[in-house]
């Protein structure tokens, strides 16, 4: 039975059929879209509470009764990973929130994580029926997996998949972010044995290094890891592959197939003048130090620049956190110094709204080309440019081109530059059988995510550069059937090598 | 969690330190280095492997107290656990037969310096050592430097052990004494500075060691960058070895002290916390 199919049979339930004759569609199109609760603008800029503090049960029912349950839900199309959207609210509506968490967990290994950090706007919420056809607020379908996932997770009912009898195969997992989390997942769940390798001293990635405690709370992280424990995977940090151990080594001790989901760690840098004075940080370093070393804290060891006016370049998530967590470190001035228009941000539109209401200072259509530093090299100015918004460049949006005459300068004490990030070049670097793109991302076959080496899977950021959660998640489920697949000797697509 | 198995003081401020580390043992060349994290909060710094027995998975780190965590280091016992433990990291020294190797420790750089040096030995050339500190107390890790030596100047600031001078000096009268094919210093940056003048002056090629302010010691950060040749380099990966003659150093003793007043302050607490 193919996808359509299935969602079809699925959709002809009785219980849906029920509900969906419960309440008229009219009526229900006429439900104002539920507002997150969240901490209020200026105390939680000075401390480090989440910020959404999740719907309660009831919200979540009402906002679960907009949902039509279209017989083309539009919205899944719109899902990178095809989380089965109408099936998982229907539940909600029906108030069977654990079922509703069971439909997520079919597709999506972190929902909890996936429901806080997915930009919902630009996928599911964008085809959703309503923003396409009502031109209405879609349904809060992030607010909603987020509810479901919490649920369980509070409930203490929290499903240990079960574990398939051990193949007794060994598979090795490189970087624990959700690339690596999921891959591993699927693979314990299969009965492989699973041990995955992370360079830092913590687990889960940039979900742990970099993504704030005021948007994605360790603890929420902490209980997808200590489930998979609980299924046998086996975690060893403080091991780089490629420098504590290779490859070689490795498939010596009997590891049979690699996962490398070993991130884009690796931060850019503008290369302008002035870029290396005391001050001016990469988000990498700015974020690392207050979530992985705890710098905010001041029982800890680990320094941290609590700049009073900061400006952070760019204008992605990265930016978004970097600038907040300013904020919270007290600055009296944090500004965003973005190169294009709001319009073109990449950032989720939760994070631009939330950190105007928290008073950040959005200087668009600017980009600094030069800093200043005082006589100990302490940077004190920035020289800045006014931009305008030009053609069309290769990613679709406009290209901003300087404006002549317009510098200025502009008082900073300290500078995060969050321009982008590029793919961890370690394990390219210690296998050189390895094939990579210009751009240093891992070449990998479309279909099974295999490298140009056999046996060794890829996925997430260093397969597609910085790209989002959902996406690695979805990468390393992919990968782990197709490992399956090679190991059950029902593998079909051809190595990168292998078609040369 | 890595254990530390044995400890011995080179000087009330000097400590040398064998932990437990099977897989780094194994994996490490000369020039490579660790990042540790000694307690639950504690901060990662960067420390040379000085030294490993593949035999024992030990590897041993030779410690200068100077701040928190160095102290931190310095109090442990055998027997203690450091929390994090994680290398080798940075690239190994490429180490080949050159001729004849003038090799420049200052300070507490004698660390990194000996296991160069050893495998400079064991590659077949003649090294000249010369290693300097700004008192006799100071002066580290002699015997191990003088095993793989051909010849050893030592040197201190105040004249209390060896000959009275700076390190420049001793090296120039080597270099004018016999041909010197590459150099290697190692040392705080203003002493590799210098060092790197002397060398530029008598275009001896030159590598120094650069200990920059690091984090994760991976890439991930930028911490440790400094501009080499006109570029911005990573030391953590693409060093911590680099043309000694292209290294711009007034930039690295900038970022150096970028976190002053922290240390001090961490540095203050802890000591009031430990009177
Ligand atoms: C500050 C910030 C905010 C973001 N916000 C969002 C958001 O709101 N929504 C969203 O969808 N996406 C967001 N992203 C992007 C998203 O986090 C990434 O796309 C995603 O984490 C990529 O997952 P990954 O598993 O591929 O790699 P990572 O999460 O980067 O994990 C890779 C891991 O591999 C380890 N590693 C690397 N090399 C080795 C080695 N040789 N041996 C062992 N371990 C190794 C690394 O230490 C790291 O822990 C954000 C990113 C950042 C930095
Ligand atoms: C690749 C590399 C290898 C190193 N190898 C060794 C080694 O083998 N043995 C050793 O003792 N040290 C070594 N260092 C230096 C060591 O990392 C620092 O001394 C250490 O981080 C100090 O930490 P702390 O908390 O004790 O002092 P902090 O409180 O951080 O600093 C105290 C004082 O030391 C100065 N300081 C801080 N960091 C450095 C640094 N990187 N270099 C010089 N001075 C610094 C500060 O300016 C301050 O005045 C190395 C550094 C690098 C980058
Ligand atoms: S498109 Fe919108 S209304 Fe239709 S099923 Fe999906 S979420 Fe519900
Ligand atoms: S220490 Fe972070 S990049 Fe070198």
């Amino acid at each position: 039975m193919d996808k359509q199919d299935m969602l079809k049979q699925e959709r002809d339930a009785a219980w849906r059929k029920e509900l969906r004759a419960k309440i008229k569609n009219k009526e229900r199109t006429g439900f104002e879209r539920v507002k997150m609760p969240e901490a209020d603008p200026i105390e939680r800029s000075h401390s480090y509470v989440e910020v959404n503090s999740g719907l309660s049960a009831g919200e979540a029912v009402l906002e679960a009764q907009r949902c039509l349950d279209c017989a083309n839900p539009t919205c899944i199309q719109g899902c990178p990973v095809e989380i089965n959207i109408p099936k998982f609210i229907k539940n909600i509506e029906r108030e069977e929130f654990l079922e509703a968490a069971k439909v997520l967990k079919e597709t999506s290994a972190l929902p909890a994580v996936c429901g806080r950090v997915c930009p919902q706007e630009k996928q599911c919420e964008a085809t959703c029926f309503y923003t396409q056809k009502l031109n209405k607020p879609a349904i809060a379908i992030g607010y909603l997996e987020r509810f479901a996932a919490d649920y369980e997770r509070e409930s203490g009912n929290i499903s240990v998949p079960e574990v398939a009898e051990s193949k007794n195969i060994k598979v090795a997992c490189i970087g624990s972010g959700p690339a690596g989390l999921s891959f591993s997942g699927d693979m314990a769940k299969l009965g492989y044995d699973v041990t995955v390798f992370e360079a830092l001293h913590q687990i889960g990635g940039v979900l742990k290094y970099g993504i704030p405690e005021f948007r994605l709370p360790n603890e929420v992280v902490d209980v997808e890891i200590e489930n998979l424990k609980k299924m046998g995977v086996k975690f060893e940090t403080n091991f780089i592959v490629g420098k504590t151990a290779t490859v070689e080594d490795l498939k010596e001790e009997g590891f049979e197939a690699f996962f490398v989901g070993s991130g884009a760690g690796l931060p850019r840098f503008m290369g302008i003048p002035g870029e290396n004075l005391v001050g001016i940080l990469s988000s990498n370093e700015y974020l690392t130090r207050v979530n992985l070393m705890e710098a905010n804290k001041n029982e800890t060891d680990t320094p941290i620049l609590k700049g009073k006016r900061v400006a952070v370049i760019g204008g992605g998530n990265t930016a978004m956190d970097s600038v907040r967590t300013a904020l919270r470190l007290g600055a009296e001035k944090a500004m965003i110094i973005y190169r294009r228009s709001e319009e073109e941000m990449p950032a989720r539109v939760e994070e631009i709204k939330h950190a105007k209401e928290e008073g950040v200072e959005f200087m668009n259509l600017q980009n600094p080309i030069e800093y200043i530093g005082d006589s100990k090299g302490y940077v004190r100015q920035a020289r800045i440019q006014r931009m305008e918004l030009g053609e069309p460049d290769s990613s679709g949006r406009r290209r901003p081109v300087p404006v002549v005459g317009s510098e200025y300068l502009l008082d900073v004490d300290t500078v995060v530059v969050s321009v982008g990030v590029s793919p961890n070049p370690l394990i390219p670097q210690s296998l050189p059988d390895l094939k990579t793109t210009d751009w240093s991302t891992l070449v990998v076959d479309d279909e099974s995510l295999q490298t140009s080496v056999p046996f060794m899977f890829a996925g997430g950021d260093i397969v597609r550069g910085g790209a989002t959660v959902i996406l690695a998640m979805g990468d390393g489920r992919k990968a782990a059937k197709a490992m399956d697949a090679k190991f059950s000797g029902t593998f079909k697509s051809e190595t990168v090598t292998d078609s040369n | 969690m890595n254990k530390v198995v044995s400890k011995e003081f080179f000087s009330e401020n000097v400590v040398r330190l064998e932990i437990e580390a099977p897989r780094i043992a194994k994996a490490r060349r000369a020039g490579h280095f660790v990042i540790l994290r000694v307690d639950e909060k504690g901060e990662r710094i960067p420390l040379t492997i000085s030294g490993s027995n593949v035999a024992k998975g030990t590897i041993t780190l030779v410690i200068q107290r100077v701040g928190v965590t160095s102290r931190k280091l310095a109090e442990l016992e055998p027997g203690d656990m450091i929390t994090d433990l994680v290398g080798p990291l940075g690239q190994a020294t490429d180490v080949k037969k050159a001729g004849t190797i003038l090799a420049c420790g200052g300070g507490v750089g004698v660390a990194p310096l000996l296991p160069i040096v050893e495998a400079n030995k064991k590659a077949g050339n003649r090294v000249i050592s010369i290693i300097a500190a700004r008192s006799k107390d100071l002066i580290i890790l002699e015997d191990q430097i003088r095993e793989f030596s051909d010849e050893v100047i030592v040197m201190t600031d105040d004249g209390s052990y060896g000959e009275k001078g700076l390190i420049t000096e001793g090296m120039e009268r080597v270099i004018k004494r016999e041909k010197v094919d590459e150099a290697v210093i190692i040392g705080p940056a203003i002493m590799m500075k210098f060092a790197a003048e002397v060398t530029r002056k008598y275009e001896i090629p030159s590598i120094a060691s650069l200990n920059t302010i690091m984090v994760d010691g991976t890439g991930m950060c930028g911490a440790c960058r400094v501009t080499v040749d006109g570029k911005t380099k990573f030391v953590c990966v693409d060093g911590p070895e680099f043309d000694a003659h292209k290294v711009d150093f007034d930039e690295m003793l900038m970022r150096l002290s970028g976190y002053k007043d922290f240390e001090k302050d961490a540095n203050d607490r802890y000591l009031n916390q430990h009177k």
